[in-house]
């Protein structure tokens, strides 16, 4: 497989775990994935990007669309990321503005807890 | 001066077989390993626009990657024979498609040190290139 989804509970929020390469042939099913959750009320999510070896930009497409699914319902989607070769994508398109992006996934939940 | 040629059927599956032969290439022609993932990710999203405008209007033609070793330089050219999707209906996916192809052109500009593309009726053609140390002939 080229790209491994699993996703569980913490906290009342939905972490995401991808492993593998989010490319055009695999973003849509991570594009399912997210839609699937937002579909039966997971409206807090963090994705977790810590095992992701590559990421193109259909794949910030499916993010972006993710985003913008859980805010129609006031909802809210993070990252974790720390690889300086993922996170140039997001900052070459300037991403990094529009992402929560965190160290760790205690991180990410701590960050959305203390907004709420 | 050296070139491989990669054709291959409009699927995206083989996005990921051009990025493999791209960057097995570029580092046979000496571009720094540093460089390496800008040249991934960059034949990526080149590869990926052609497949889908091909997906779009002709999916029967096959996409073609050049790679060619010049002194000093790697040279990826991709040409895809699909016409340039601007407002056309039937895009699949609307906003995200939309959306997408604008990221990535902005990726490819951000990462290949030179990048031309060219729009004619019959489709696109991408030029990228980057520094080499010239590597093995």
């Amino acid at each position: 497989m080229d790209l491994k989804l699993d996703h569980h509970t913490r906290d009342g929020i939905e972490i995401v775990d991808v492993e593998g390469e989010i490319d055009v042939y695999t973003a849509p099913r991570l594009r399912e994935l997210l839609i699937e959750l937002v579909n039966n009320e997971y409206y807090q999510l963090v994705v977790n990007m810590e095992k992701v070896e590559f990421l193109d930009s259909t794949g910030l497409g499916v993010l972006v669309g993710g985003l913008k699914r859980v805010r129609a319902h006031d909802g809210s989607l993070d990252l974790v990321c720390t690889q300086e070769r993922i996170l140039k994508i997001f900052r070459i398109t300037g991403l990094t503005k529009v992402f929560g992006i965190h160290d760790s996934v205690d991180e990410a939940i701590k960050a959305r807890k203390s907004e709420k | 001066m050296a070139t491989v040629e990669v054709s291959f059927t409009p699927l995206p599956a083989h996005v990921r077989t051009a990025r493999l032969v791209a960057t097995a290439v570029a580092r046979r022609s000496g571009v720094a390993e540093s460089l390496l993932d800008e040249v991934r990710l960059a034949v990526g999203e080149a590869c990926s626009r052609a497949v889908e405008a091909h997906r779009l209007y002709c999916p029967g033609e096959p996409v073609r990657i050049a790679l060619t070793e010049r002194p000093g330089r790697f040279e990826v050219e991709v040409t895809d024979t699909g016409v340039a999707p601007d407002d056309r209906p039937g895009t699949r996916d609307g906003a995200d498609s939309r959306q997408l192809q604008g990221f990535g052109l902005a990726v490819i500009a951000g990462l290949a040190d030179r990048v031309q593309v060219s729009e004619t009726a019959g489709g696109t053609r991408i030029m990228m290139s980057w520094p080499s140390s010239g590597g093995s002939s």
